[in-house]
């Protein structure tokens, strides 16, 4: 499991422009845009393309992309 | 009675019985569907058990050949599974589809065409207050679809079988306890969230339900039919 390329994913899931990095570090939380349906759509995202079923308490204890990462890597071995 | 393995089918196959119907059940799944049979009142009257997988052509044919002529059909059976638009497939769509709409018009049209209703007789189906309004928010498209289905499609039924007395109506439920809301993603945090928006306080239960498809099935309905009747604690106000 790539981080980059989760950090790609999870970045299809907001509408910033191009110019916009998302990274590991990125609080995705703090991004403007999001919202609960952006929380949802990271929860489909996530279980459509690895097939993880993320909660929402778990993306509120998450800061950073690297958080959900971790949570998703983590469930993935399980 | 379809869909009677559990929640609002197990409800209202029971609340029939009580009532003095002679009921047939029928399920996929032999155990569930036989914990339902044990609890019907009145065995006198000659309750029948059919397993049946009501998603395939088999299954409908089966259960049609085994059929008695019917006063009342509750086509009740149903799935909900869903997700966002974005990550819809043709496998979901066709799945949803298939259980709660194209097999249920299947299953009417093959007992109409074999003449299995008497007159009076009374078609109610399980709909949603999901058919009519977004129901519990997000990720319910394909099933509010489905359930914005059968509204159509029961309004001209309706008007088909009105000459053979045949009155055909749909409850439109709101969230009610049953195994089908703790199957998906949501959690009992949001549950209990929701619930608040409920002014009645609480979600329904199967017997709310049962008692509405029961009026909707006896005489005391024969003026109603192709109507859907919403029953959702005044959460769609």
């Amino acid at each position: 499991m790539n981080i980059n390329d989760f950090v790609n994913k999870i970045a299809e899931q907001y509408n910033e422009p191009d110019t916009f990095a998302f990274s590991p570090d990125t609080h995705f939380k703090e991004i403007e845009e999001y919202s609960s349906l952006t929380a949802l759509t990271i929860i489909a995202m996530v279980d459509d393309e690895y097939g993880i079923a993320l909660r929402g308490d778990e993306i509120r204890g998450c800061a950073t992309i690297e958080d959900l990462f971790k949570i998703v890597e983590s469930k993935a071995k399980t | 009675m379809t869909g009677a393995s559990s929640g609002i089918g197990k409800a209202t196959a029971i609340l029939c019985s009580k009532m003095g119907a002679a009921v047939i059940i029928t399920g996929r799944n032999q155990e569930r569907l036989n914990d339902t049979f044990v609890l019907l009142e009145n065995p006198s009257r000659g309750h029948r058990q059919i397993i049946a997988d009501l998603s395939t052509d088999e299954g409908i044919n089966s259960l049609v050949e085994q059929l008695p002529k019917l006063d009342g059909i509750a086509s009740n059976a149903g799935i909900c599974k869903g997700t966002l638009v974005q990550f819809y497939s043709k496998k979901l769509i066709d799945e949803v589809f298939s259980i709660n709409i194209i097999y249920p018009m299947l299953l009417i049209k093959n007992i109409i065409k074999k003449k299995l209703m008497n007159k009076p007789g009374s078609i109610v189906f399980t709909s949603s207050a999901g058919g009519v309004y977004a129901s519990a928010g997000v990720s319910n498209g394909v099933y509010g679809a489905t359930k914005g289905a059968i509204g159509g499609f029961l309004k001209s039924l309706a008007l088909e079988l009105a000459s053979k007395q045949i009155r055909c109506n749909s409850v439109n439920p709101a969230m009610v306890e049953t195994p089908l809301i703790r199957d998906g993603y949501i959690s009992e945090d949001q549950l209990k969230e929701d619930m608040k928006k409920y002014p009645l306080g609480r979600y329904g239960n199967p017997e709310d339900i049962a008692n509405a498809i029961v009026f909707l099935l006896s005489d005391a309905s024969s003026w109603i039919t192709g109507t859907e009747l919403k029953i959702d604690g005044g959460a769609t106000l």
